[in-house]
């Protein structure tokens, strides 16, 4: 019999290789549903992980590679700072749709005028969408004990009709034939987040991110609040007996996060969306959710989770094409990822005991 | 400087590559190789399900000449953006993109790759490398009306909508103008689903109208799932959309408006293969036979399918259009005055109700 014994401690050594243990297991059980599919299950794992990065139209996708990461990257950093400490942010996807019309609205309001000053405003307005769009459910938790999973899940849909309504209302192009959608903003120079050199992909969201990890990283180890954040997390009584405030951390957390949404989102819009349309939010804000687990609510985890996710949407949309695989095979192999992570998780705490169990 | 260097490095063999790939086609590589892009699963039964048809009708048509390659269920916005490029950089000849949110994709796509053709299904951009087609749906709907405005019983007809976009309000309008026609009382009650494809969704929308008591259900969303729905409550008529939806048939799917693209995508890739592929706007109905109507059955009484078939030969030759005044706008200021009919620029905008319909278009 295998038996599963509670470890003292969580083991250091598999919270670390559980996310390259679960990619394995993913590439392995993938590839057999890929051989089922009649295809060749080296080729396909190839086309996915291997040709996006180094194949021969990597120029191509390594820029892609990034515009789809940095905003994964950019959500799942302020997700994870209310996920370590017990706070979950459900509705980023919400918070980002809000982000990008409060900066694409901010954008839109100045057009056609020229000036240096429109893009930084856009970038505050997309902040504060997103923060505003987190307060609701940080604010009647904290006055009222509400759900957060629930309250800020709910405002997805209340911001996806938003979206609808800006779109084939006030947002709409006056120039689009009554089609819905705004103008585009790539053709509106001063508030275009284009690449910082042309067809890196390296775009001001791009930067942002990065910023976000740092910040990130600094805050956990270095800083008070980072402290505050993790003995929430782990010991609420701990923390609440060591002078943690719970709820100017439920401010702060729900806040960042939303903040950190909203830019994503008013990046997005502004660079590689371009416009304003009733299906412009595709679930980055889901998505994120599982790049902030995958990467272990570690910073640098959380980046690299973020460049996987993005590379298995690039490589899996080459294998469709290339290869003829199905949609719905990529989506299982990505569902297969964290469900091998969350599997795999439980070897952190427990381990694998071989022999009988006791009669009593 | 050291990352400038390798960029420039990067775009220059970049130039390679894509003059690679469009030379290879000069000099005749074997196959001809054409990419399709969905927004839907290609098993939604409806308008992906129609256009991956168009796709395998072209296998069958060329064989050996062509290769096909789709990718379903992009999003709109930079994932197709990234789809389509990657379909031209493996050397696509011709991509035909299927959804009208892929219209400035499309268009930047285009601009990158000269010599790949695109085609772009109901949009209004265009380019020299870049088409757009598009059926004209709203004759079907003609048809649908004048059957739903003949059989309904509670007087009460049913509709999703998806978006409030000119598509679907010309198609509201002209169901309401024909339903109108040959029953004065009959009333139009529209949900709008905000969605293309979401069964779940279009299954609450159609139960929301059956119990507003309408017996007619017609829907310009892509599932089976409103067929269902009326199968269910037992005595509600419904109309199959963009596929035929054959399996619902003879009650509740009494007939159907079908896209069929197969003759435009054939006709289209043979252009590129012999190399007269010309920018063009394509806006095909019933006469072209882009827009196909359903095998009437037979819950529908004979004289009004008599009736229907009359009125779809009328609209295949030209000699009735679906917009024929006189008519007014819902505010009641004059639209069409007697005898004249609407021109194609009012059609592709249309943003207003035909006067009869209540309740406003949401925005």
């Amino acid at each position: 019999m295998i038996r599963l014994e509670k470890r003292p401690q969580p083991s250091r050594a598999f919270s670390l290789a559980t996310p390259v243990l679960a990619v394995l297991a993913t590439m392995f059980f993938g590839g057999l549903l890929f051989a089922a599919l009649g295809k060749d299950p080296f080729i396909a794992i190839k086309t996915i992980f291997w040709d996006p990065l180094f194949g021969e139209f990597a120029f191509f996708y390594r820029p892609q590679l990034l515009i789809k990461g940095a905003p994964l990257v950019l959500i799942a950093i302020g997700l994870s700072l209310g996920f370590k400490a017990g706070i979950w942010n459900i509705g980023a996807e919400g918070q980002y749709i809000m982000g990008a019309l409060f900066g694409a609205g901010m954008g839109l309001a100045f057009y056609p005028a020229e000036g240096f000053y429109i893009f930084p405003l856009m970038v505050l307005a997309g902040a504060f969408g997103g923060w505003i769009w987190a307060m609701i459910p940080a604010l009647l938790k904290v006055r009222f004990g509400t759900n957060e999973i629930l309250v800020s899940l709910m405002l997805v849909y209340v911001a996806e009709q938003f979206l609808a309504s800006m779109s084939l209302g006030l947002l709409k192009n006056p120039e689009g034939f009554g089609f819905p959608g705004s103008r585009n903003l790539q053709q509106y120079a001063p508030a275009h987040n284009a690449d910082l050199i042309a067809g890196t992909g390296m775009h001001w969201g791009v930067v942002a991110a990065m910023i976000a990890v740092i910040f990130a990283y600094v805050l956990l180890t270095k800083h008070r609040l980072g402290f505050a954040i993790r003995v929430t997390g782990e010991a609420p009584r701990a923390a609440r007996f060591s002078g943690v405030n719970p709820t100017r951390l439920v401010l702060f957390c729900l806040g960042t996060s939303g903040l950190l949404a909203g830019l994503a989102g008013m990046f997005e819009i502004s660079g590689p969306a371009g416009q304003v349309t009733i299906d412009f939010n595709v679930g980055y804000g889901f998505t994120a959710i599982i790049v902030a687990f995958l990467g272990r609510l570690h910073p640098i985890g959380i980046l690299l989770a973020g460049l996987l996710m993005a590379l298995t949407y690039i490589g899996g949309d080459i294998a469709q094409s290339k290869l003829g695989l199905p949609a719905a095979a990529i989506q299982v192999f990505q569902g297969m990822l964290l469900f091998f992570l969350l599997a795999l998780d439980v070897l952190t705490n427990y381990r694998l005991r071989m022999g009988r169990t006791e009669v009593a | 400087m050291g990352i400038y260097m390798k960029l420039t490095t990067l775009l220059a063999s970049a130039a390679v590559a894509l003059g690679l790939a469009t030379t290879g086609y000069a000099d005749g590589h074997e196959k001809t190789k054409v990419g399709f892009v969905y927004v839907g699963p290609i098993g939604d039964g409806g308008w992906t399900y129609e256009h991956d048809k168009g796709r395998l009708a072209v296998e069958a048509e060329y064989g050996d000449k062509v290769e096909t390659v789709f990718v379903e269920s992009v999003a709109e916005g930079p994932d197709s953006e990234r789809v389509m490029t990657q379909m031209a950089l493996d050397g696509a000849d011709v991509i035909f993109t299927t959804s009208f949110g892929y219209m400035d994709p499309t268009i930047n796509v285009a601009a990158k790759f000269p010599d790949v053709k695109f085609e772009h299904a109901t949009g209004y951009k265009r380019a020299d490398n870049v088409s757009t087609y598009s059926a004209r749906f709203y004759e079907g709907r003609a048809i649908q009306g004048h059957i739903a405005g003949s059989m309904t019983k509670s007087n009460i007809i049913g509709y999703i909508g998806s978006y409030p976009i000119p598509e679907v309000i010309r198609g509201i309008n002209s169901a309401f103008i024909h339903a109108r026609k040959v029953n004065p009382d009959v009333e139009f009650k529209i949900v709008w689903a905000y969605t293309w494809f979401d069964p779940a969704k279009e299954a609450d929308a159609a139960k929301v109208l059956i119990e507003q008591g309408a017996d007619v259900v017609l829907q310009h969303t892509d599932s089976t799932a409103p067929q269902a729905a009326a199968q269910e409550a037992g005595n509600v008529v419904t109309f199959g959309q963009a596929s035929d939806m054959g399996q619902y048939a003879p009650f509740p799917r009494v007939s159907s408006i079908i896209d069929d693209w197969a003759p435009y995508y054939i006709a289209r890739v043979g252009a590129v293969m012999d190399g007269t592929w010309e920018s063009t706007d394509t806006w095909d109905g019933i006469g072209a036979g882009m827009v196909g109507i359903g095998e009437i059955s037979d819950a529908v009484p004979a004289e009004v399918k008599e009736q229907a078939l009359a009125l779809k030969a009328s609209l295949a030759d030209g000699s009735y259009h679906a917009f024929t005044g006189p008519l007014k706008k819902q505010d009641g200021s004059d639209f069409l005055a007697e005898g004249e009919t609407a021109d194609d620029g009012t059609l592709a905008g249309m943003n207003f109700y035909v006067e009869g319909i209540e309740g406003d278009i949401p925005n």
